[in-house]
């Protein structure tokens, strides 16, 4: 009976822990910039878009802080069946970043940013409900970092990053399994404190006066989720004995990035930026959860592509009081058809920022952003659910907006 | 501050109104529609498949999956009125089955500590009382076609002569009512009617003890397992769909199903006698020393070798059954065997095995069959007490080739009459036949899930389409029906209807004791 019954256990949502709502909002200015600044060098918010570039930095000493409300909606539908439902979801990212020139060559700085900060919660027991019923991810990177001027043209920099974070994610475990009152059977997987190391460097270049390159890349980081909790609800009588409340391992791939990117200074008044992103999210080939107490492993496909993101934004600075930014950028989606999990429900999207800065004093300055994301709506599915060893498929048409205002301070002398 | 506070508020708030997400085309249920039928007022007719019978019994939850209450969940998006079943309120602890009467024992449940279905502990709760009222569902469990028209099929009175039957006792406006006038009295726009396949399939479940009634016109002298005569079924049939026409309303008529997309005639292997099962080759030998083979040697004198082979070491045995389609060699046997076991032991030989042979593929072993191989029939000395092995399987463990052909044949002519009758009206076909039929290879769904027609097993929890009784659907196997039936209403009647998906359906019921 537990042979047969061994349903598989599919984590299939934990990849919302590397994907789907990842939205990137590190940083006020850069935002406002379409999120470029691999080769921008602003404020403090180069530490995260490439710490080489720290060294160019006019202050001695500069510190930003910010935050950004973050609202991700998703609509669903399917003709076929008549079936319709929502996810309204929340998130608070969050950055800090402070530099310090320590030597003429030498500036040292920590960056703390929340790239993953989200949470999706679907109708409960909705039609995709196997997949997911909700999910709460929560990550925070602290990366100290060093910066050595080379010279005029030339710096590089980098450092360590290191991750703690946690998963909460509940989903039904089949598509009919109910206990006697009629109740969905679930699991709630939770992990928290789960950490892991990584590191990222650049170089920035500056040909010209007025242009600049730059290059960074992130590592790889595999978040290895170690003695998770995994607790079933609603349970038949029979499935008790076979569905024990047990820990769990996985191992969840944060994929390797690289961004290069220019700026150039087109007037005192004018900077334009563009950077490109390739996130080798080829990695993401399996997500495999083994169990503590003997139920088989459970496999889910992934099959993620690399990724690509192009990104241009402009800086329009009339005088020592503002400064007004605006962006654009087109996000490819990691997501390959028949593999659009609900729990990242994300295709292709292009992003819309805008923001400003009001300069309080010399030192201290307020930044707005704003970020408007527009995705085409989309019919996909995931087709691998394995259901007594048939995959059967989930899917129908989906429909995202992200909207995403911020605030932030900036202080340097 | 306070002011800019709320400045800041309300401009969030005009962004987030903004930022809906909206389709080209939301789906609402005006994007559904009945075409050319009119869903208003929804009656079904039929037997236990229409009445949601699974199990082996009516009950309370079971009965909220019949296929017709799924239907009119569907069709009320665009039109459908209320969609009324008899009440199983007094069910209060889901058991089914109906207090007092013989046969008509509790819900089946998988008890994982025996490991098999078993009626669910407890005593039912489910009376006789009537309730005198005519039901958008009037699926009556049992009914055969002629039954429908029976004046006082729902007469209490009657039960003891079987002239009634209890489910639609609990129903009837009147002692003396129909179901089809019940029926009508609802004035339907739009009707199912899957009835006839106990015309055929109560003789097969009870592995063909029953008559086929070829020629006899009077459906008043069959019995409750016989074939019903195919003129007899046209004939019924006819007035039945005339009258549900009568006021210009249209429906659906559903094939009966092949016995062969049934896991009741499909899940017994006809040889499944294993070394290990017969206790090893030491007894093997013993069974064929002294049964097998002696038995063979008289057949083949009477030139009837072929009924029965030597038990193998090496293969799966078939079982040992009784054919009553065969010559009765009963008296050759006792003679000829008397010189060797003597006159006593000879006879029982010549009774027992007169008519015995060896089961082939073209006999069908029921379902309940399962339990009584290895069994002892009742007052039989040993070695002969294991049925199956040395004493052979009575006409109601097994549909023999004989009495499948019969059915088949039956089956066969009621669907022709069927599509006829409902081409001559305009009316929609679900063909079950067709479709249960696919089950049999594998019918895919939508989901890319492949159902097939086999009994509950574990490993099909998610999937099993039958429920525990091997011939009704479960709740699933209820909406993959519905399903193709909202598929022939979409295409004969130019409606649009959404789908139903089975694979969100429960299947059995499995408890860790019982």
């Amino acid at each position: 009976m537990r042979k047969l019954l061994s349903l598989t256990l599919a984590l299939t949502a934990a990849s919302a822990f590397a994907g789907g709502y990842r939205v990137s909002l590190q940083g006020q200015k850069q935002l406002a910039m379409g999120h470029t600044g691999v080769a921008v060098v602003n404020s403090a918010e180069v530490l995260f878009f490439n710490p080489a570039g720290a060294a160019f930095l006019k202050d001695k000493f500069n510190f930003s802080v910010g935050g950004n409300a973050l609202f991700a909606r998703t609509a669903f539908q399917n003709e076929t069946y008549n079936w319709r439902a929502s996810t309204e979801n929340t998130g608070t990212p969050f950055e800090v970043y402070a530099s310090y020139r320590a030597t003429d060559w030498l500036t040292v700085g920590l960056a703390v940013y929340s790239p993953y900060g989200s949470a999706v919660e679907w109708d409960r027991d909705w039609q995709g409900s196997h997949l997911v019923n909700n999910i709460d991810l929560k990550a925070i990177y602290i990366q100290p970092t060093v910066s050595l001027k080379v010279s005029d043209k030339f710096s590089v920099g980098g450092g360590p990053i290191f991750v703690t974070g946690g998963v909460e994610y509940n989903r039904n475990l089949t598509r009919s399994l109910t206990d006697e009152q009629g109740n969905r059977s679930d699991v709630t997987v939770e992990a928290k404190g789960v950490t892991a190391w990584g590191w990222t460097a650049g170089f920035m270049f500056n040909p010209l006066e007025t242009v600049r390159l730059g290059v960074n890349y992130r590592s790889e980081i595999t978040m290895e989720a170690r003695n998770g909790d995994a607790t079933f609800h609603d349970l038949p009588a029979f499935a008790q004995g076979i569905y024990t409340n047990t820990k769990f391992n996985a191992d969840l791939p944060l994929p390797a990035e690289l961004t290069a990117g220019l700026s150039v200074q087109l007037t005192d008044k004018w900077l334009v930026a563009f950077d490109y992103n390739r996130a080798f999210w080829n990695v993401y080939d399996a997500l495999t959860v083994s169990f503590a107490n003997g139920t088989p492993s459970s496999v889910s496909p992934r099959n993620y592509k690399d990724a690509g993101t192009y990104r241009v934004g402009a800086q329009f600075t009339p005088n020592s009081k503002f400064a007004f930014r605006a962006g654009w950028y087109f996000d490819e989606s990691p997501v390959q058809d028949g593999y659009f999990a609900p729990e990242t429900p994300r295709n292709d999207s292009m992003g819309f920022t805008g923001g400003l800065t009001y300069q309080i004093s010399p030192k201290f300055g307020i930044d707005f952003s704003f970020l408007y994301l527009h995705f085409d709506e989309i019919q996909n599915s995931y087709d691998y659910f394995s259901e007594d060893g048939t995959n059967v498929s989930f899917g129908g048409t989906y429909k995202n907006v992200v909207f995403s205002p911020g605030a932030g301070i900036t202080y340097s002398f | 501050m306070k002011n800019k506070n709320i400045l800041f508020i309300a401009l969030l708030a005009v962004g987030f109104a903004g930022c809906e997400p909206e389709f080209k085309e939301e789906l609402t249920n005006a994007d559904y529609s009945a075409g050319d039928a009119d869903f208003t007022t929804y009656v079904a007719v039929g037997n236990s498949l229409t009445a949601g019978y699974m199990d082996g019994t009516m009950f309370r939850s079971g009965q909220m999956y019949s296929y017709p209450n799924l239907l009119a969940q569907q069709f009320a998006l665009v039109g459908g009125g209320a969609f009324t079943q008899p009440s199983y309120a007094e069910d209060v602890n889901n058991l089914g089955g109906i207090a007092g009467l013989p046969g008509f024992n509790t819900r089946l449940v998988i008890d994982a500590s025996a490991g098999g279905p078993e009626p669910i502990a407890g005593t039912s709760t489910i009376s006789l009382t009537p309730q005198a009222m005519a039901f958008n569902n009037m699926g009556v469990p049992g009914a055969k076609s002629f039954h429908l028209l029976a004046a006082g099929y729902g007469n209490a009175a009657g039960l003891s002569q079987g002239l009634a039957n209890p489910y639609f006792v609990r129903m009837a406006t009147s002692p003396n009512t129909t179901v089809l006038a019940d029926a009508m009295s609802l004035n339907p726009t739009f009707f199912t009617n899957w009835i006839g396949a106990n015309d055929v399939l109560a003789y097969a479940t009870s592995g063909g003890i029953g008559v086929d009634q070829t020629g006899n016109l009077n459906p008043a002298t069959y019995g409750g397992n016989d074939i019903t005569d195919p003129n007899v079924f046209a004939s019924v049939y006819s007035t039945i769909v005339n009258t549900l026409t009568s006021n210009g309303a249209k429906g659906v008529v559903a094939t009966v199903p092949n016995i062969t997309s049934i896991p009741f005639f499909t899940t017994v292997p006809f040889a499944p006698l294993t070394t290990e099962a017969l206790g090893g080759t030491a007894n093997i030998t013993a069974l064929n020393t002294q049964l097998y083979g002696p038995l063979k040697q008289a057949l083949t004198a009477f030139g009837q070798g072929g009924r029965i082979n030597l038990l193998s070491e090496t293969t799966v045995n078939p079982l040992l059954i009784k054919d009553e389609s065969l010559a009765n060699l009963q008296v050759q046997l006792t003679a000829a065997l008397t010189p060797a076991v003597g006159a006593q032991t000879a006879a029982f030989i010549g009774a027992t095995y007169g008519q015995a042979r060896q089961a082939t593929a073209q006999d069908l072993i029921l379902l309940t069959t399962r339990s009584v191989i290895g069994a002892a029939p009742a007052g039989v000395p040993a070695p002969f007490d294991k049925f199956g092995v040395t004493y052979p399987l009575q006409d109601q463990h097994v549909l023999t080739a004989t009495e499948v052909t019969l059915v088949n044949t039956a089956t066969g002519s009621f669907n022709n009459t069927i599509r006829a009758i409902a081409a001559s009206k305009g009316l929609a076909v679900a063909d079950m036949n067709a479709i249960l039929g696919q089950l049999v290879t594998g019918l895919q769904a939508e989901d890319g899930q492949v159902y097939n027609a086999d009994y509950f097993s574990t490993s099909r929890l998610s999937t099993a389409l039958f429920s525990l009784d091997g011939v009704h659907p479960n709740a699933r196997g209820y909406a993959l029906v519905a399903n193709e039936v909202i598929k022939v209403i979409n295409e004969h009647y130019n409606a649009h209807l959404p789908q139903i998906s089975p694979g969100y359906y429960p299947g059995a019921t499995v408890l860790p004791t019982n």
